[in-house]
């Protein structure tokens, strides 16, 4: 789900902006480290890939059909770093060209979908590659990226504020679940049809411990099933949140007094109530995996 | 005086176990154009490879008395072009003019001379109108002079072109022809066809097994290892 | 189709063709700014900001109807949150989604479709976007053309092989092909990515790109930044003071 502009909440859309920068910044150093130069036209081929496999339809019922969304194939295939990378690429180019996502709403797009969709959709594989239960990990993978993505900005359009009937609520979830299971299958079968051409496309997961990726992927996929809790209780599940805890006052009292009154006015009064619970979360764990990727 | 290219006892297997070359040797004096022939995964593209240091195995190249090695791979392919098969491929710059001064810049030229020697190749292949365009929109013929001029840009003294006429229609086999005898360099042409060969090169080597089994003028080439076209006969 | 449109419409002469993409690039993500972080007297703002943009589509000779229905691009998506918006008894923000994101849609196409997108990336270089990244989306764009064509090739041939089969097992067959057809699809272009590799080695490439065009602000690529950036913020300022 590629969020245009105008859709987020300024605080969240800036905040994720300003988390989005450090980690692509850092994706990018790791994926230059691990492959040599030659990585340039390999990621921008791939990235072309993905793009043109959107037109393979895959039937998956009577009369629908999904294709490929692609982040936890390139994991698979490329390392996760470089995954990451093509997937900021494919954002960029798809926000830029196609007006599909905003610009503004890049940085949100890309943590979702390219940083903790990727991650999420390594993580099984990372973990269980190497075991009997490899197709099934890649099926998990699959599956895990998309209803992460999805998701996570569903949160953030709920946290900014847009309404959402309890109703609409639940058949999104289904259809996020129902589209998360298609990627599954589809990452499943054409990675297995893909080392029937050539079994070293796909990598095997680094041996040992990579606890860094262990910790963001889990990160990423508890947050994003915290946001279904949250989502699935009631749209203003956040803004209540936060008046609670008493975020929202000092929130207020940071964002305004730098302002004068009507200049506060002018940027919407309870924006920072609705914004600053969730947000935390997300720049934390955007921050803590430039942190931890870092000390590897 | 030195030949251009020497090839002794060149080796070369994949990682994959197969054996590509198996001992070539190979000659080209200045001025020569020379086809090599033979069937496909005969290593014929395998040996260009080894021309300016994309692969190296084992055995003796040398280009202008410079041995092949990482020391002087740069010199090397500033004296040797390489011209692939697929020119979508080779042009992956996103302008036509930023495409043929990639290898000037990366030889060190500033901006503006790199610039300047693009144009000038450009004119050489009669390419120069399209120096603002997207090599996305140029026709086969038309990317395939662009390639040339990529690679005429660095001023190279020998050409080694891979299948060149593939994907030309036959005005286009025509023009790139005429455009290949005005150039002065050295050429080695690896193809299949046969005409064009015949009416390009003044020596042929062909390739069976990873070795040059034998050399000669095209025409004793086709004949030997009857290596041509010819319609069969219907009743 | 869509790119092929907008990477014609790049290559035009106007004035606005002819700028820095740096200063557009400002110049645009001013536009946004001012636009996502406005929550009064909206309409008169969006009709304000609209006719900017329309302005500037005439400056840039290019198609405003085309433009303007290209931007739609957008709706269908923001059409689903406004009628969820209005479900959920709240139809005047369902009405500013549509309004902001048809309008960001616009001038961001307003952009593309004056730059053309090498040199739009480059430009994107200012921003600190890291040139890795940039780089891998310039090749993912010159190779999106060449890619696409290939993907309906191996489609026509998915469709033509499982198409025999029906019920579920076709289904399950239409599956498996498609899946085939990726993987192959996966194969070529990883084949075409070694090629270039190879091409650029060949050419001396040391490992990073040395740029052929230096990027030049000039007189009225001034002008057009501090246009581009007062204008929408001047008139935000205006409408707000006025209401």
């Amino acid at each position: 789900m590629h969020i245009p502009d105008g859709f987020l909440s300024t605080p969240v859309w800036a905040a994720l902006d300003a988390a989005a920068a450090p980690v692509v910044g850092y994706v990018v150093r790791v994926a230059q480290r691990g492959f040599d130069e030659a990585k340039v036209p390999l990621l921008g081929v791939m990235g072309a890939f993905v793009f043109a496999a959107q037109m393979i339809n895959f039937p998956v019922g009577i009369g629908t059909s999904g294709h490929l969304v692609g982040g936890a194939l390139l994991a698979c295939t490329l390392g996760p770093a470089a995954a990451c990378v093509v997937m900021s690429a494919i954002l960029a180019i798809q926000a830029l060209v196609f007006q599909d996502g905003g610009i503004l709403a890049l940085g949100a797009n890309v943590i979702n979908m390219a940083i903790l969709g990727v991650l999420a959709g390594y993580l099984p594989y990372h973990l269980w590659g190497r075991s009997r239960g490899r197709r099934a990990a890649i099926f998990a993978g699959g599956a895990l990226s998309v209803a992460v993505s999805a998701v996570l900005a569903l949160a953030e359009l709920l946290i900014s504020g847009v309404r959402m009937p309890a109703a609409v609520l639940g058949v999104s979830l289904a259809l996020f679940l129902v589209s998360a299971l298609i990627e599954g299958a589809i990452t499943m079968t054409v990675i297995g049809a893909l080392e029937a051409i050539q079994p070293n496309f796909v990598r095997q997961p680094a041996a040992g411990g990579r606890y860094a990726l262990v910790a963001v992927g889990l990160a990423a996929v508890l947050l994003a099933a915290g946001g279904v809790v949250v989502a699935s209780r009631a749209p203003d599940g956040i803004a209540q949140l936060a008046i609670q805890t008493g975020i929202s006052g000092r929130a207020r009292t940071l964002v305004s007094t730098p302002f004068k009154d009507y200049q506060a006015s002018w940027l919407g009064a309870g924006w920072p109530a609705q914004a600053a619970a969730g947000l935390v979360g997300l720049a934390l764990v955007g921050g803590v995996s430039v942190l931890i990727w870092r000390k590897r | 005086m030195s030949p251009l290219v020497l090839v002794r006892g060149l080796r070369y297997q994949y990682d994959d176990g197969t054996l590509a070359l198996n001992g070539v040797n190979f000659r080209l004096e200045a001025g020569e154009t020379v086809a090599l022939l033979g069937a496909n995964g005969s290593g014929k593209t395998t040996f260009a490879l080894h021309l300016n240091g994309l692969l190296s195995g084992q055995g003796t190249v040398e280009v202008c008395g410079l041995p092949v090695n990482p020391k002087n791979v740069v010199e090397v392919r500033r004296k040797i072009g390489l011209v692939f098969q697929d020119s979508e491929s080779q042009l992956f710059m996103p302008t036509v003019l930023e495409d043929v001064a990639f290898g000037p810049l990366n030889h060190g030229l500033s901006p503006k001379e790199a610039a300047q020697r693009a144009m000038a190749a450009l004119e050489q292949v009669g390419m120069a109108a399209a120096a603002g365009k997207a090599p996305y929109h140029l026709s086969a013929g038309e990317k395939k002079r662009v390639a040339i001029a990529g690679i005429l840009a660095v001023e190279p003294d020998i050409l080694v072109l891979d299948e060149p006429t593939t994907f030309l229609d036959p005005p286009g086999q025509r023009a790139l022809a005429q455009l290949l005898s005005a150039l002065p360099q050295a050429k080695i042409l690896i193809t299949h066809d046969m005409q064009f060969a015949r009416a390009m090169c003044s020596r042929a080597a062909f390739f069976r097994n990873g070795v040059i089994v034998e050399e000669g003028s095209v025409e004793q080439m086709a004949q030997r290892y009857e290596w041509d076209f010819i319609a069969p006969r219907t009743t | 189709m869509h790119h092929v449109t907008l990477d014609q419409w790049s290559r035009g002469a106007s004035v606005l063709h002819r700028r820095d993409p740096r200063v557009k690039i400002a110049a645009v993500l001013m536009f946004l700014v001012v636009l996502a972080t406005a929550h009064r007297e909206l309409a008169w703002l969006g009709a304000a900001l609209f006719t900017v943009l329309c302005v500037a589509a005439r400056q840039a000779r290019l198609p405003l109807r085309g433009a303007l229905a290209r931007a739609g691009v957008v709706l269908p998506f923001t059409a689903v949150f406004a009628g969820v918006s209005w479900l959920a008894g709240d139809p005047a923000r369902g009405a500013v989604l549509v309004m902001k994101s048809y309008l960001s849609a616009l001038a961001v196409l307003l952009l593309v479709s004056t730059t053309p997108l090498p040199a739009l990336l480059r430009g994107f270089e200012m921003t600190g976007a890291p040139r890795f990244l940039l780089m891998v989306a310039q090749f993912l764009y010159r190779y999106l053309f060449v890619i696409s064509e290939e993907a309906q090739h191996m489609r026509k041939a998915a469709l033509a092989r499982g198409a025999t089969v029906g019920g579920l097992a076709g289904n399950a067959a239409r599956f498996r092909a498609a899946a085939g057809a990726l993987a192959v699809l996966f194969a070529r272009s990883y084949g075409r990515a070694e090629e270039i590799h190879r091409a650029m080695l060949a050419r001396s490439f040391p490992g990073y790109f040395r740029p052929l065009i230096e990027l030049h602000l000039h007189g009225g690529d001034v002008i057009f930044l501090v246009l581009g950036v007062v204008t929408p913020v001047a008139l935000r300022v205006l409408i707000e003071r006025a209401a």
